[in-house]
């Protein structure tokens, strides 16, 4: 119990009974025996820190390892733990990741929220219920299924009484039981409702909301002059200058790490200009700019390794129809619309860091070591910010604040990054290639399939040291160079979930010249785009309409349904002059949702711009707890994935990154924006499958075959704007 | 070097301490705790910041608190009435769940605000092309276009 109450609600808790459910994400243990009107002791297991309490006035919390990072994920876990205790949704209050506060959980990542988190709060709320109404049948002695729980308040056949009567200041906790029966899946009163996030509330009254709108007494702030490259070596850096402006504080050097303190924000951007004038420093090794990428990336050296072999895995060189294809997608920023930013305050000897981290403890252990303080000296609260689509420049942000305060303590130091900042320093989606070869029979039938794909890690996230952290680089204390090694995010979808009897797989992991981590679907999308893209073309020389030759493919039903229901929507379709629809169809990871998208082009003859008119997607995430969260997450990335496909590309020079703003690295913007259009298949009785990153791979595909539909001219090379005009 | 500047902001009027060459978006957050014109690029390529300066929609991050001396300011605070009745805009972004992260909904609400003083009755394109300031990288355009519609029709 003391974790629990370790918490700001403390003498609140104090006073107040509850029952509280402990249970954790790995590894479960049998239901203890409650006793009631009795306060028991939490079984001090560590493992144990996930908590769902209801209080004596009916009211719900939920504590959760998770970060809310845009996707509402908030709003499905309290949807889950309202219909366990059918409650309203207001009463059900949520805490988000906090270090010594909220449960381990890890990465907010990889589309696994509802999958792992919203569930294990589905079952523990679900045992709160169950150990309420035993408590009550046991003191009317009647038999359980006479008894029900309506918004706090127990119904026998004659009688009723409120949970705080029932329960009479006593505290008591147990632990999940993963026999209970769900509620939620027959009743389905709150869960599969499009309930709307009352965050969006605060946001359009201007609320504090975001980490970048906290404030405290006394709070400074900060901004990073930055090296002029990735490997460039401080040489010198005269202050004298700056020392006389106003609201100056202090700058922070350790090593080639240059950080600078004022009283007032803009004195401190103002310092950061003139400090960057009198810095010099000593670059290494440039950027490889001017050469053609992907011959660049062929020419490095690899780490290869099948993957996937099945049947013959040379059946692809000999069927009586062959085909083979190349396939490229650049670096691709994740380009969040605000800037990274974090706060800081070290004092007696501890360490508070407020971040928009996915992760609140991998990031603890990792700044500890970059500070070199005790691991329980640092505390990490996650506070929501701009959305990141990955590991963006958050938790470097939070390190360089952490780094600042421990050299400027007894103040909270507000640290945020600059535009150039973001743009040039986050770890970016790395550049792919993808070569693909396959062989038909004379019906059309694949008979042999080989993917080959050659990819930079898709992630150096920090995972307990100071390594994979930005300002671990320049700190001169031998951290190597963040490296990767996960083969999982570059092999993410490169099997084809088709049914095809022989099959290679390959990967060749480089170590690239930008800087890397996980965007949005890792390997998946590029791995997609090429399939999918692929399919088309086989499809064409097969002499098959696209999704006739996908479904010839599939055996699985629900792949197949998202397919059909897609055709219907758009068979009807009439295409005018110089315009074309593209499809594409995934189970993202091959395990998670089904999609099936349509996107419509309209290429000028003139000038062969690409004008995305509409798309169309068809989704089954399994049982749905909240329609419009699906349909919000799935729009959302049906646009990203275009934006990032026919426009985006990370330019650099010799020197360092050139695309510095949102003008030398444009995205789609409101006036080229499709109408968008989806369906969502819910089903109740299945597993709910995460959603949050099934889009983006086919949106890219359906886009470039949409472009061939139109033109005749396929573009195999990200970015997908550079169709030749088709009139003279 | 600072100095004593009155500014006019939501119908009140503020003075506060800062240097004249400040950008307003500064001054509003931090030295009059308005949360609600956000910093995305001081470059005002973005719109985040997005304020009403005598009722037309401007980015904030640039313009020196000095020029605005004599103008009427709106944050997205002050939309809402003296009873506290939301904008039909900010009651149609919500209705609407016009926002994943919700970082750019400052400047799509002020922005369409601004949209509506002049065409209370834009089409789905006019829509589209009032907003090319206003950067989303969540890709919630398609429901801030029905959200506008929604307050427009409202």
């Amino acid at each position: 119990m003391d974790r629990l109450l370790k918490s700001d609600r403390r003498s609140f808790l104090k006073q107040m009974g509850f029952v509280s459910v402990g249970f954790s994400l790995t590894g479960f243990s049998s239901a203890l025996d409650y006793s009631p009107n009795q306060t028991q002791q939490s079984p001090n297991r560590s493992e144990l820190t996930s908590w769902i309490s209801i209080f004596e006035d009916g009211s719900v919390q939920v504590k959760t390892g998770k970060s809310e990072l845009g996707q509402g994920i908030g709003t499905a876990i309290r949807q889950v733990a309202a219909e366990e205790l059918n409650t309203t949704v207001d009463r059900v209050v949520i805490r988000l990741a906090q270090t010594e506060v909220t449960p381990d959980e890890g990465y907010t990542a990889g589309s696994r929220s509802i999958e792992t988190s919203a569930m294990s709060v589905r079952y523990a709320a679900a045992t709160v219920r169950e150990k309420l109404i035993s408590m009550v049948a046991r003191e009317w002695d009647v038999d359980r299924e006479s008894v029900r729980l309506e918004n706090g308040v127990l119904y026998g056949e004659s009688n009723k009484i409120g949970v705080g009567e029932l329960i009479k200041g006593s505290q008591v906790v147990g632990e999940i039981d993963r026999e209970v029966p769900i509620r939620g899946k027959n009743v389905r009163k709150v869960v599969g409702s499009p309930v709307k996030r009352d965050s969006i509330a605060k946001m359009v009254r201007g609320e504090e909301y975001f980490i970048h709108d906290l404030r405290f007494p006394g709070m400074v702030h900060a901004r990073i002059v930055r090296p002029s490259a990735y490997g460039a070596r401080l040489k010198s850096l005269n202050t004298s200058a700056v020392e006389s402006m106003d609201g100056f504080l202090k700058v922070i050097e350790v090593g080639s790490f240059v950080g600078v303190v004022a009283e007032e924000e803009y004195q401190a951007v103002q310092l950061r200009e003139e400090l960057k004038k009198a810095a010099v420093w000593e670059e290494g090794e440039g950027l490889p700019a001017g050469k053609e990428l992907k011959d660049y990336i062929k020419s490095l050296r690899v780490d290869s390794n099948t993957d996937e072999s099945k049947g013959n895995p040379n059946a692809f060189k000999e069927g009586e129809v062959r085909h083979e294809a190349s396939y490229f997608k650049p670096y691709i920023m994740h380009a969040s619309n605000g800037p990274s930013c974090a706060l800081a305050y070290f004092q007696n000897g501890i360490l508070h860091v407020w971040s928009h981290t996915q992760g609140v403890y991998p990031q603890r252990e990792s700044i500890a070591d970059l500070v070199g303080l005790p691991v329980d000296k640092v505390n990490v609260k996650s506070v929501p910010g701009s959305g990141c689509y990955g590991h963006n420049a958050a938790d470097d942000v939070a390190a360089e604040a952490a780094l600042l305060a421990v050299n400027y303590p007894n103040r909270h130091i507000r640290l945020q990054w600059m535009r150039d900042d973001e743009h040039a320093w986050e770890p970016y989606g790395t550049a792919m290639i993808m070569e693909l070869k396959a062989s038909l029979t004379g019906n059309g039938k694949i008979t042999g399939w080989s993917h080959e794909l050659w990819s930079d890690s898709h992630s150096t996230r920090p995972r307990g040291d100071a390594t994979n952290l930005l300002p671990s680089q320049y700190i001169e204390k031998g951290y190597k160079r963040p490296g990767g090694g996960f083969r999982g995010g570059a092999t993410r979808n490169a099997v084809p979930y088709y049914d095809i009897p022989n099959l290679v797989q390959k990967s060749h992991l480089f170590e690239g010249p930008l800087r890397v981590s996980a965007l949005r679907g890792l390997g998946a999308t590029a791995n997609l785009f090429a399939i999918e893209s692929f399919m088309e073309e086989l499809a064409y020389l097969a002499k098959q309409h696209p999704l006739d030759f996908r479904l010839a493919h599939l055996s699985d039903h629900r792949a197949k349904e998202v397919i059909q229901k897609l055709k219907a929507k758009t068979n009807g379709f009439r295409t005018s002059a110089y315009q074309g629809i593209g499809y594409a169809f995934s189970r993202y990871k091959n395990s998670a949702s089904y999609l099936a998208m349509a996107t419509l082009v309209e290429v000028s003859p003139e000038n062969g711009k690409i004008e995305v008119m509409k798309m169309w997607a068809v989704i089954d995430s399994g049982e749905c707890i909240n329609p419009d969260g699906l349909k919000n997450q799935t729009e959302g990335g049906m646009i990203q994935a275009t934006s990032w496909a026919l426009m985006e590309q990370v330019g650099f020079n010799e020197q360092h990154i050139t695309s510095k703003d949102w003008y030398s690295y444009p995205i789609l913007r409101f006036p080229n924006i499709p109408e968008v259009e989806v369906e969502v298949i819910d089903r109740p009785n299945e597993e709910p499958l995460g959603a949050g990153e099934t889009a983006q791979g086919p949106a890219t595909a359906a886009l470039a075959n949409a472009v061939f539909a139109a033109t005749g001219q396929r573009i195999r090379d990200w970015p997908l704007n550079r169709v030749d005009k088709t009139k003279d | 070097m600072k100095s004593q500047i009155t500014l006019k902001v939501n119908g009140k009027q503020h003075t506060v301490e800062a240097d004249p060459k400040t950008p307003l978006l500064y001054v509003l957050r931090n030295n009059l705790a308005l949360n609600g014109p956000k910093f995305g690029c001081g470059l005002s390529q973005c719109g985040a910041c997005m304020v009403l300066l005598n009722g037309q929609a401007s980015t904030s991050c640039m313009i020196p608190v000095e020029n605005t001396v004599n103008m009427e300011i709106t944050t997205i605070e002050g939309l809402a009435d003296g009873k506290g009745k939301l904008h039909p805009v900010q009651e149609a972004f919500f209705e609407e769940q016009a926002a994943q992260c919700g970082y750019c909904l400052n400047g799509m609400v002020m922005n369409s605000v601004s949209l509506l003083n002049k065409n209370p009755r834009p089409t789905d394109q006019q829509i589209k092309e009032s907003l090319p300031t206003n950067i989303c990288r969540c890709g919630v355009h398609s429901r801030v276009v029905k959200a506008v519609k929604r307050a427009a029709n409202g």
